[in-house]
């Protein structure tokens, strides 16, 4: 309980870093100085469909630079767990704290807190009616513009105001900062930056259609990181992929990884697990049987339950 | 017959019967078309409410309202409609109006319920997934939609609208009922005159039919250039 509070108190305050749980000491990556800060709390989470009760009290605490595999096997609420998180399922009960605010709670504006919330599907989902480049600067230009936009709303009624006001009493208008064009154009840049890191930057003009399965899935990656997310959610990368093609997506975030970047991953691939992560959570019958250091995790698991599992899939 | 191709002939040509037919036609294509692009609006709408995510009241109450309004108009015959709009509300209210004026309105209030359930399951077939990642980028439900979701829904919309098209032009046969002289009238006018309708009859079929062919063509005309925009290379 004390920890719980502790837990509050240090994402209510901006000195968020202040709070240090003392425990993990396995994390490799994200040398900065707030590579001890909890980044996403999630407190005790629960999750229903109907009668079936998926998740069961999920407490988890993913710090700054963490790489975080979730494995167990199917049905037991991983990929709910991770939906959970971006609140692409609404939770039935329990909080998720993500830059000090409950993304659970529903007068909190999820949408923001998304663009800051990467995420990769298992089915890729790129916009089929867009191409390459378009898929990752849509995102990106739209929420720029958005925010122009308000910002020119703004000022519209203040200048209003202002001719109310006395010359000493103005309030000063907001800058507006780049234009559409110049909008477009820096997003249109990063894009191409992004695809030529992956080596496709000449399919940037390309429809979805055209590509292979680890094309489309590298694609979504980059579409997200093309937002600068704090964190990026994998939900089995590469289970819908060809073997073939498995590899290179995995390679890629395997360079994510070693970016810093933070990664909570749903896989079946245990040896990118074992490779990457910095701690695997088993998950079985809706809750967080086990976790570990990927080391001990497989070298040493503790319950029969996840003996078994990893016996079968190892 | 010869009889009967004399007298459609010196009704149709001498007695200006072709005037009447030309503004029948006219009535027809006009309740048709104005009655889609009705329709299509009222029904993009509701088909939105339908889809809406309904976690707050507001979206509840329009969705029960819309329940409400497809029931009626999709369970009562068209022709009921437009009796009661001619010769019970309009009255009720007290505004003098046209035939075709409510014609066109009963006609894209009717299409509008069922272009709704066309538009609706036209966004439902898009994979769920595609307005998903949208969401997950922090795009807000209606900027995801119009961006992501209805482009690539309108494909799979454009066959069925025609198909509501082609049920319109027909339907708008029965708007003699509150006095309009749609094509269907004029013929029967033509008929009328002299109590012979088998060449009247036989031509306003044919009439008919050449509208909904070149209805038709024009339909795969569009379907092959949104097929054109879609050729992947």
């Amino acid at each position: 309980m004390t920890q719980e509070n502790n837990i509050d108190a240090a994402l209510s305050t901006e000195n968020a870093s202040a709070f240090k749980s003392g425990q993990e000491d396995f994390i490799q990556q994200g040398a900065s100085d707030k590579s001890d800060e909890v980044l996403i709390a999630v407190k005790d989470l629960k999750k229903s469909f109907g009668d079936n009760e998926v998740l069961k009290g999920i407490n988890l605490n993913i710090k700054n630079g963490e790489k975080i595999a979730v494995i167990g096997p199917s049905g037991c609420g991983k990929s709910t767990l991770l939906r959970c998180i971006n609140c692409m399922e609404d939770p039935s009960s329990g909080s998720i704290f993500f830059e000090g605010e409950d993304l659970a709670d529903m007068k909190v504006d999820i949408n923001v807190h998304r663009q800051k919330i990467g995420m990769v599907f298992q089915q890729f989902n790129l916009f089929n009616n867009l191409t390459v480049l378009q898929n990752i600067m849509l995102a990106p230009v739209v929420i720029a513009k958005k925010k122009r936009n308000k910002n020119k709303r703004i000022n519209f009624f203040r200048s209003i105001a202002n001719l109310f006001r006395k010359k000493d009493n103005r309030k000063p208008l907001v800058p507006l900062g780049k234009s559409i064009a110049e909008i477009k154009a820096e997003a249109s840049s990063r894009a191409h930056a992004l695809l030529t890191r992956i080596g496709l930057d000449d399919k940037a003009d390309a429809y979805p259609a055209t590509l292979s399965g680890g094309q489309k899935q590298r694609i979504a990656i980059v579409r997200a990181l093309a937002m600068e997310p704090k964190v990026m959610l994998f939900d089995e990368p590469t289970s819908a992929l060809d073997p073939e093609m498995v590899g290179e997506v995995l390679d890629l975030m395997k360079k994510l990884a070693d970016d810093g970047m933070t990664m909570v991953i749903v896989t079946h691939e245990m040896g990118f697990a074992r490779e990457v992560a910095t701690r695997v959570l088993f998950m079985d019958g809706g809750v967080i049987a086990e976790e570990n250091t990927p080391d001990k995790f497989f070298t040493a698991p503790a319950s029969p339950r996840l003996k078994d599992f990893l016996s079968k899939v190892l | 017959m010869k009889r009967s191709w004399n007298l459609f002939y010196t009704q149709f040509i001498t007695y200006n019967g072709y005037k009447t037919v030309l503004n029948g036609l006219l009535t027809t294509v006009e309740i048709a078309v104005f009655g889609l692009i009705i329709g299509i609006l009222i029904g993009t709408l509701i088909a939105l409410v339908k889809v809406m995510p309904k976690y707050k009241l507001l979206p509840r109450i329009l969705n029960r309202i819309c329940e409400v309004y497809v029931g009626f108009f999709r369970g009562t015959p068209m022709v009921v409609q437009l009796l009661i709009a001619y010769y019970v509300l309009l009255p009720a209210m007290g505004i003098p109006a046209d035939g075709v004026t409510v014609a066109v309105v009963v006609f894209g209030l009717n299409s509008g319920a069922y272009v709704s359930e066309i538009m609706r399951s036209g966004i439902q077939s898009v994979d769920a997934g595609q307005l998903e990642a949208g969401r997950a980028l922090g795009l807000t439900f209606w900027t995801a939609m119009i961006k992501i979701v209805i482009p690539q829904s309108i494909k799979n919309i454009l066959p069925t609208l025609g198909n509501e098209f082609i049920v319109l032009v027909k339907e708008t046969s029965v708007v003699s009922f509150i006095a309009v002289t749609d094509l269907t009238k004029a013929f029967r006018a033509i008929g009328d005159a002299n109590y012979e309708y088998v060449i009247p009859y036989l031509m306003l079929a044919a009439v008919y039919l050449v509208l909904v062919i070149l209805i038709t063509v024009g339909i795969r005309f569009m379907e092959r250039r949104l097929k054109r925009s879609d050729a992947r290379k």
